[in-house]
């Protein structure tokens, strides 16, 4: 299978692929699959009811990868998709998702990918889901994903959700439960510009014994761009939550944060940290004496807020 | 050299009035030589270091370098001018690492000159390169990478806020030792300490007395120092009303 050089730099940017990995994988280019590849621990199988794929990971799988980016090209397109990941009970993988959108006409493109994610009894599983759109013509770029995922008894998952820059609207809704002695970390990165709007929403619902979650969002709002987050957490058992929201807030951009704890049990003990703030100045002068420009040391701090 | 003519620096009160924090500020210092100024809490040292660095802004005199009137001056053309200055208390940050830190202080570092500043400064290098300069760090630690960032600098005009502010007393021995090799008899270059601790003093050219927004004194140690400890104690005294520190 060809990609074109625009394919190619949107793969790069959402996958950081450089050329075709080795394991299992699937391409999703303007709602078709580009490229299919199952490996001999991974399957990747077509959905017959509609459209997407299951991804199934046999039990015991580890050390291995398997990429499934989405990239849209055609101006005014619509995808749906719904994705399955199984990941077999002591394995240990990592997912790499993303979506890469090249917008270069006058008509909205979107894409709304709808992911169920299994973690298997043991599995450990690390999830990296990259957003990235680029062109200059007025059609709009979007995104909305939706993930629910199940962390089984003992399994460890890891989200790392980034979305720097190039998409203009994204509502993005998460719904995590954790059973006995799971794990779940999710991490979002954030920056939006101009007058971008993004919405995220998490809803963990701790149900197992000695379950953990921790939810880490570090964002950046420039220019008129608006940013919403919200992040649940309902301890139903005696578990573990913590959220810890730190937003940088430039221009005229604004920044909702709504972290809720809920615990509807008396061992379950919950935390949040939320705290929205401009550059501090002394950061600022501190880097301009040592000898950055203005624009220098805000590019420094902010690289290194979203590392 | 650097001079400071007539400087004023005002903070408004907040209620419409103004706080003069340094007043009728002239000195001269020159290139080669290492000053101490010393001075009670909130005399107004840091301010004077601040409005040579072109972090706070006069509201009247100049700040003059080499006959360069840079009074007007950014803090980034000044940093390029040769100025540099290590914070009394320097701000933390996240996702910044004391590697990425010492490259921007001084970009031509590798590795290993980086690494050798930070055992000027008592730090063991694998243990500190990729740590962020973030809340993880003490305040001691924070500090003697504040000051190898200065050293790394290498800058005509090196102004330590109070190094020894937290350090250990085995670190203290260390940087004055860091700071008589590079800066006594240093003709490139001057350096000014700020300081609170004896130690200091004796090993500057130099002794300059900020208070009350001003330079009351400056001359060497031996012309100083005997003057600033009677000072000191006759504060003490009349300020308790009696000799509560029991000195005599
Ligand atoms: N940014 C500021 N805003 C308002 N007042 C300030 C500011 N910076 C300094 N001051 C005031 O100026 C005075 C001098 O402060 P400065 O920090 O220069 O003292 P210092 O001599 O360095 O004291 P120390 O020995 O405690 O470090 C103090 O009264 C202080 O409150
Ligand atoms: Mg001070």
């Amino acid at each position: 299978m060809e990609f074109s050089s625009v394919e190619k730099s949107l793969l790069e940017s959402v996958a950081d692929l450089h050329s075709i990995p080795a394991g299992a994988v699937n391409i999703r280019r303007d709602g078709e699959a580009a490229l299919r590849r199952s490996s001999s621990h991974i399957d990747i199988v077509a959905k017959t009811d509609r459209p997407g794929i299951d991804v199934i990971v046999k039990p015991g799988t580890v050390n291995e990868s398997v990429h499934v980016p989405v990239i849209l090209t055609r101006s005014g397109f619509k995808d749906l998709v719904y994705n399955t990941f199984i990941i077999g009970e002591d394995s240990d993988v990592l997912v790499v998702a993303g979506c890469g959108i090249h917008n270069a006409g006058h008509q909205d493109s979107q894409h709304d990918g709808i992911h169920e994610i299994i973690v298997k009894k043991g599995a450990r599983m690390r999830y990296v889901e990259k957003h990235y759109g680029e062109g200059n013509a007025e059609g709009k770029r979007s995104l909305n994903p939706t993930t629910v995922i199940t962390v089984e008894e003992g399994a460890y998952a890891e989200m790392e959700m980034v979305q720097l820059r190039g998409v203009d609207d994204t509502r993005r809704v998460t719904r995590a439960s954790v059973h006995d002695r799971g794990n779940l970390k999710i991490v979002e990165k954030l920056l939006t510009h101009g007058e971008q709007e993004a919405e995220s929403e998490i809803e963990i619902n701790l149900v197992g014994l000695d379950g953990t979650a921790q939810v880490i969002s570090r964002s950046v709002a420039q220019d008129k761009s608006s940013q919403v987050f919200q992040a649940k957490l309902i301890g139903k058992a005696r578990s573990n939550g913590h959220v810890e929201c730190d937003a940088i807030i430039m221009g005229d951009a604004q920044i909702h944060s709504v972290p809720e704890l809920v615990a509807e049990n008396g061992d379950a003990v919950l935390t949040h940290e939320a705290a929205i703030g401009k550059i501090a100045g002394e950061q600022l002068i501190k880097l301009m004496s040592l000898g950055l420009t203005e624009q220098e040391a805000v590019d420094t701090i902010l690289r290194g807020f979203l590392r | 050299m650097l001079e400071l003519k007539n400087i004023k620096l005002n903070f408004s009160n907040g209620n419409g009035t103004a706080r003069e924090v340094l007043q009728d500020v002239n000195i001269k210092l020159e290139k080669g030589k290492l000053y101490a100024i010393t001075g009670p809490n909130g005399g107004g040292k840091t301010s004077l270091a601040k409005v040579i660095m072109g972090i706070y802004t006069p509201s009247e005199g100049q700040v003059i370098l080499d006959g360069e009137d840079i009074t007007s001056l950014s803090i980034t053309e000044r940093a390029d001018r040769g100025i540099a200055y290590a914070f009394q208390q320097p701000p933390r940050f996240k996702g910044l690492t004391v590697e990425n830190v010492m490259k921007i202080a001084q970009p031509s570092l590798d590795t290993v000159q980086i690494r050798g500043y930070l055992r000027d400064v008592g730090l063991c290098p694998e243990d500190y390169l990729d740590r962020d300069i973030g809340p993880g760090l003490s305040g001691g630690e924070i500090k003697r990478i504040e000051v190898a960032q200065l050293l790394a600098r290498q800058a005509p005009v090196s102004i330590f806020d109070e190094p020894e502010a937290g350090v250990d007393l085995w670190t203290i021995q260390k940087l004055i030792g860091i700071i008589i090799r590079r800066y006594k008899g240093n003709s490139r270059g001057m350096a000014i300490v700020i300081t609170h601790n004896e130690q200091f003093l004796p090993i500057c050219d130099e002794i300059i007395l900020v208070a009350e927004g001003t330079v009351k004194e400056r001359g060497t140690t031996e012309e100083i120092w005997p003057s600033i400890r009677e000072d000191v104690i006759c504060k003490m005294k009349g300020q308790c009303g009696g000799n509560v520190y029991g000195i005599q």
